[in-house]
């Protein structure tokens, strides 16, 4: 099986209270702060891996291309993703700051035509923009099934049919999809137990974690030798069309006043009802 | 023919509260609207919607379980006679509305906060970064698509009148064919919606376990007519049920009144709850970030705080 995962590199988004906006309100500025993998791509990215390996055996069975639409420095985050173990990268170079999530499909959709995978997975939104539009988008662009929000993904026959577990605001959501197709991930999808793929023991259980993997030093040195491709949207024949255009960037008001601490539930109770008149 | 395209939403052969907070979205707008509704059972629904001053109200009953696939191309259709399409930034909006504007080659601005007709332009604004900065923008395309925030539209009132009803095509999508809905378990609660409540409790990775979830924080949640919420930790844990995570993966919740129980405030939790009017914290460590936008905290162990704060408020309401 062969999957794309797109990836974002983002400023560090623990410290995303540290971006600051331009004096001119033109720009966010994330001077100072580390550049992350998005951490839904990480996710994502984690859960290709999964499908494209024996768990167990920690053999790879499958191919994980990556790719990522940024400027040259991005290659640092491909890299990151090569050592968690995917095969190769594509870097496509171009101004993170001018791109909208539609172009970055437009984008996208130009890299599948020629990869062809038999599947795209990809976050559900960039902790930046804050979007979660891309995948929906490709989907639409590429005349594919989308299965958005997966919390669980169960393949045995190489990912041509999926039964996906959805994550919805209602509940959980359970569909059947054939590839190829776009998936973008939910929080669970780290779950021990949340990717079967007909590969890895049905028992196998990955451990708990609240990210992907981490690489290990094997895994460094065997990134530094893969190839990462450096491409532009023209030489893929993308004209990417904006379809956004921001005025002005704002931080938001402080919350006024202070933090009151209290010294009993009384006390708590007495000015929830008094002052804040919240009870 | 209206401006305005409010996509309303279905669960269960009712019209869900967000469709409101899409009506207000169209409101905002400005200029006439219509009302589309699409799904099984979406006929005998679409009363509910026939109050609010829409032109029309469309339906389309398209039968079995909800896939996007299923639904774009039939939106998309009825869509392309309207300037600005508008839904709630619900799991169905959000699923569903950036798939019909590539059908209808519209921008799709997602998540907003804000809407002003500036003379006819929409200015927009959202929240970006987690809720760290707030960005101004319009849509460049003829066509707008637009999802909003639950928390920001307040549910339309109803304005009376009474809106016409008429049935539209079901319009077929390749993409549907690879396809196939099996089956949607919606999680069921007698308590206030989380999106819609007053007063939200919270508990955190500090909890431990369901068990105490049952015991120390629900009695709090139903003493004060609650809703329940989580954080992401909690819910990883298998605490409570996913949905009931807030942030910015989960749910953004606005109440009066927000307590967060042994919950550190994480940039990613902030992000789905700042915006409420006033934050209490229980937490044992006065440094935990959650001081950030805490308007009152009580350092204290939260196995003790919350039994204690439970008796309190009831003992508070029944003397009035
Ligand atoms: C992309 C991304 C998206 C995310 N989305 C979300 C999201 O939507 N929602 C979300 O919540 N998180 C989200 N997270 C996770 C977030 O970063 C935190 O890991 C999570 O919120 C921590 O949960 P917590 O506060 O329950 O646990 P902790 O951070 O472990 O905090 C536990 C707190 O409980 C206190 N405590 C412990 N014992 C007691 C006691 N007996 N009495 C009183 N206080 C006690 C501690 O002092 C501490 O402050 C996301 C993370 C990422 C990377
Ligand atoms: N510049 C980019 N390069 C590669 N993938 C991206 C880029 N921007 C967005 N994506 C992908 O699209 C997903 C959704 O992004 P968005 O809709 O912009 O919030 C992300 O989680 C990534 O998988």
């Amino acid at each position: 099986m062969k999957i794309l995962v797109p990836i974002k590199r983002v400023a560090d988004p623990d410290n995303a209270n540290k971006v600051k906006v331009s004096g001119d309100g033109t720009q966010v500025t994330s001077e100072g702060l580390e550049w992350k993998m998005n951490p839904f791509d990480e996710w994502s990215l984690e859960a290709a891996l999964r499908l494209t390996e024996d768990g167990a055996k920690k053999t790879r069975t499958g191919e994980v291309v990556l790719v990522t639409i940024g400027p040259k420095d991005a290659a640092q985050t491909v890299r990151t993703g090569l050592s968690m173990g995917a095969e190769r990268g594509i870097l496509v170079e171009a101004n993170d700051q001018e791109l909208d999530s539609n172009m970055v499909a437009q984008i996208l959709k130009a890299i599948v035509d020629k990869e062809k995978p038999d599947l795209v997975v990809m976050g559900k939104q960039t902790v930046d923009g804050d979007s979660n539009v891309a995948g929906t988008v490709l989907a639409e662009l590429l005349g594919w099934p989308l299965a958005n929000y997966a919390m669980s993904l169960a393949t045995d026959d190489d990912g041509k049919t999926l039964t996906v577990k959805r994550e919805l605001d209602t509940g959980v959501s359970t569909i059947k999809v054939t590839g190829p197709a776009v998936i973008t991930t939910s929080d669970r999808i780290l779950k021990p137990e949340s990717v079967k793929n007909g590969v890895t023991p049905a028992d196998f259980k990955y451990p708990e974690a609240e990210g992907g993997r981490y690489a290990s030093l094997k895994g460094i040195m065997a990134a530094k030798k893969k190839p990462i491709d450096e491409v532009t949207a023209a030489s893929l024949g993308a004209t990417p069309q904006k379809t956004l255009s921001y005025l002005k960037f704002e931080l938001p008001a402080a919350r006024s006043g202070q933090t009151t601490f209290v010294e009993s539930v009384e006390e708590l109770v007495q000015k929830l009802k008094s002052d804040a008149k919240v009870l | 023919m209206a401006k305005t395209l409010v996509v309303a939403e279905l669960l269960e052969g009712a019209v869900r509260k967000t469709s409101l907070s899409g009506i207000t979205m169209a409101r905002e707008v400005g200029g006439d609207f219509d009302i589309l509704l699409v799904g099984e059972g979406a006929g005998g629904a679409a009363a509910e919607l026939t109050g609010f001053g829409a032109g029309k109200v469309l339906t389309c009953d398209i039968a079995g379980g909800y896939v996007c696939e299923k639904h774009a191309a039939t939106v998309a259709a009825v869509a392309a006679d309207y300037e600005v399409v508008v839904a709630c930034a619900s799991a169905y909006g959000k699923d569903l509305l950036p798939r019909v504007a590539a059908k209808i080659g519209a921008g799709v601005a997602s998540d907003i906060s804000g809407i002003s007709n500036d003379g006819g332009k929409l200015v927009l604004r959202r929240p970006m970064y987690a809720g760290n900065v707030f960005g101004t923008l319009t849509i460049d395309t003829d066509k707008k698509v637009i999802t909003g925030r639950q928390t920001e539209f307040e549910p339309a009132a109803p304005s009376g009148g009474s809106s016409a009803v008429s049935a539209v095509a079901e319009v077929s999508d390749a993409a549907a064919g690879r396809i196939e809905f099996v089956s949607l378990e919606v999680v069921k609660s007698e308590r206030p919606d989380l999106a819609e409540a007053d007063i939200v409790v919270s508990g955190g990775r500090s909890l431990k376990s369901a068990e105490n979830f049952t015991n120390i924080i629900e009695p709090l949640v139903d003493t004060l007519g609650a809703a329940m919420g989580a954080s992401r930790a909690a819910c990883d844990a298998g605490y409570v049920a996913a949905d009931l995570q807030v942030g910015q993966t989960g749910k953004v919740v606005a109440p009066k009144l927000y307590v967060a129980v042994g919950i550190s405030g994480a940039i990613q939790h902030l992000a789905g709850m700042k915006g409420s009017k006033c934050i209490v914290a229980i937490n044992k460590d006065k440094e935990a970030p959650i001081a950030q936008v805490a308007d009152y905290f009580l350092v204290a162990d939260l196995f003790d705080a919350v039994p204690a704060l439970t008796a309190e408020v009831k003992k508070v309401k029944a003397a009035g």
